[in-house]
């Protein structure tokens, strides 16, 4: 195990953050506060509590997941698209290091990213709410999974993408309208029958309802089945990869 | 023979159908400079990415070391060094940081004071800080090498290395090739600028169409090949070549001041004496000799011009 390259490669991705600091931190923070002030305060002191919990704090465990996820897709995918896209992947292609210990450098870093960001929000969000966790040991469990899983589904997209465009796609037409509609903002129990089928199908519903049931023991689906379907896809997304591991997909010719 | 690394019958063809290299078979000697040359297209690049490992072979095998590229591509790829033909860096990266992630690739322990001599050595030292998109074309060049000599190779392949890099930096890097090659490193290097390979290199093999049309020492290549001229300038103009010299191969400058006689250096008999002797006779008075001895541009154009003859195809 080529343990040195694993950490050059984690260290120079976290070293990208580190050098943004601002930029990395500050939209997180500035995008929750305004989600807190226009449905938190604003629209939701107008709408009544959801199975007990206000809807400021309903809002909170959903609010994180929508950044967690498309940071980690996007921290993951633009990690391994950037050496495509300008040709540094020469150095990884040439250097005595197998396609996993690189994919432990890339997507570990992208999870890194997103689990702090993921802290981030929660402590802006108990600015505003009373924020109490009842299930911690879950909850930091839950979200290290997201975080890896979906940082894992970022590095698919980057090494699939071969444009920017393909590497924008996804995130904005697959993950933004599943997390809107996988119940970050809302019980899937307010939805009509029909719709709280289709519901079913959304994996990101999983998601959000077992990390908000870390929060407040509420959910829309037993924790069992949420923690089950994180490991489905994270189970999906490591084929995917071992697949493309084997044939040297898009990456070398 | 001593060889360092071993290629047998490597082919490959891309995706899109076109066979980039055709049974390459060379055997690469420890510790020597070896050029390829060849047009662009021809497949220099493509056989620098298979061994590397950047690209994989269609078929055949390369060891190094002894090691296979494949099997055991952890061994064969820390004795390589690359230098890529584009400038590819990431910008914001700085030289010092740069430098230092390539040789953590490779596995090797940190050790800055190699890195800083390496870094003094390629007159990088006072730019260690800057941002590799502040510097220019020729300061990224030296980067790259310093990237692919960070972890201290074995084997170094400087794909283009002087492609739009100044006189000075040009000299730098043969006298660093040259140092390189006196502590035991094997050196390939690709171009298509011919003084480069005939300047430095030990051997020279010649690629065109993804064959390998002739690799050969230097020396011997330039003698086995070289066309040698013999230019007789005369006291006094002549009309034409003397009936005499009908027959022999010998042109003469449109002034008419100038004979050349072009004949096999390598043959038994050259035929300078009986061409001498056939001058004496026709009357002309001589005023000065020398000989030539053709480039090796003049080979290689020579060779490739003969391929495509031979092969119509389009030549990529």
């Amino acid at each position: 195990m080529n343990f040195s390259a694993i950490k050059v490669i984690y260290r120079a991705e976290m070293m990208r953050a580190i050098n943004t600091l601002f930029q990395t931190l500050a939209s997180p923070v500035i995008s929750t506060s305004l989600y807190f002030v226009v449905f938190g305060s604003a629209i939701g002191s107008r709408i009544q509590t959801i199975d007990g919990v206000s809807y400021g704090l309903f809002i909170v465990p959903g609010l994180t997941m929508l950044t967690i996820l498309t940071q980690s897709i996007s921290n993951a995918s633009f990690g391994i698209f950037f050496p495509k896209f300008n040709g540094t992947i020469y150095e990884i292609l040439s250097a005595p290091l197998s396609f996993f210990e690189a994919l432990l450098g890339y997507v570990g870093a992208a999870a890194t990213k997103s689990f702090v960001i993921g802290c981030v929000i929660l402590i802006t969000a108990s600015l505003f709410v009373d924020l109490q966790i009842q299930h911690p040991v879950w909850m930091v469990s839950f979200l290290i999974l997201t975080c890896i899983s979906f940082s894992l589904f970022g590095f698919i997209i980057g090494l699939w993408a071969d444009s920017f465009e393909k590497l924008q796609i996804v995130p904005i037409l697959v993950i933004t309208p599943l997390v809107f509609l996988g119940g970050s903002f809302y019980s899937i129990n307010m939805l009509p029958p029909f719709w709280q089928t289709v519901s079913l199908f959304n994996p990101v519903v999983y998601l959000v309802s077992g990390f908000r049931w870390s929060f407040f023991e509420v959910s829309d689906v037993n924790v069992w089945t949420s923690l089950t379907m994180i490991f489905v896809f994270l189970a999906l997304c490591l084929i995917v990869v071992s697949w493309m591991f084997k044939t040297g997909y898009k990456l070398k010719e | 023979m001593d060889s360092i690394i071993s290629i047998k019958d490597l082919s490959k063809v891309y995706d899109n159908g076109f066979q980039a290299l055709k049974g390459i078979n060379l055997e690469i000697e420890r510790g020597e400079i070896l050029a390829l040359l060849g047009p662009n297209g021809a497949g220099k690049t493509t056989l620098i990415s298979v061994i590397t490992g950047i690209v994989s072979a269609s078929s055949g095998s390369v060891t190094v070391d002894g090691h296979d590229n494949v099997k055991s591509y952890r061994q064969a790829r820390q004795l390589i060094g690359l230098v890529p033909q584009e400038l590819t860096l990431s910008s914001f990266e700085t030289v010092w940081n740069t430098v230092r992630f390539t040789r953590g690739l490779y596995g090797a322990n940190t050790d800055n004071a190699y890195l800083e001599q390496l870094l003094k050595d390629l007159s990088l030292w006072d730019k260690k800080d800057n941002q590799l998109r502040m510097l220019s074309g020729g300061m990224k060049r030296r980067v790259l090498i310093a990237k692919a000599l960070s972890h201290a190779p074995r084997i170094l392949f400087l794909d283009e290395p002087t492609a739009g890099v100044d006189v000075e930096l040009r000299k730098d890097m043969w006298a660093m090739i040259g140092n390189l090659r006196e502590s035991g490193v094997t050196i390939i290097l690709t171009t298509h600028y011919i003084e480069e390979a005939e300047d430095i290199a030990d051997r020279i093999g010649v690629i065109n169409d993804g064959e390998i049309l002739l690799i050969e020492d230097k020396a011997e290549l330039m003698q086995k090949l070289g066309k040698k001229q013999l230019i007789i300038e005369l006291k006094e103009p002549a009309n034409a070549i003397p009936s005499s010299l009908v027959g022999l191969d010998v042109s003469l400058s449109n002034d008419g001041m100038v004979l050349t006689y072009t004949f096999d250096a390598t043959a038994n008999a050259t035929g300078i004496t009986k061409l001498l002797n056939l001058l004496s006779e026709s009357g002309l008075q001589l005023k000065d000799l020398q000989t030539t001895q053709s480039s090796l541009e003049d080979i290689f154009v020579d060779l490739v011009h003969k391929d495509s003859e031979l092969t119509p195809s389009a030549k990529a």
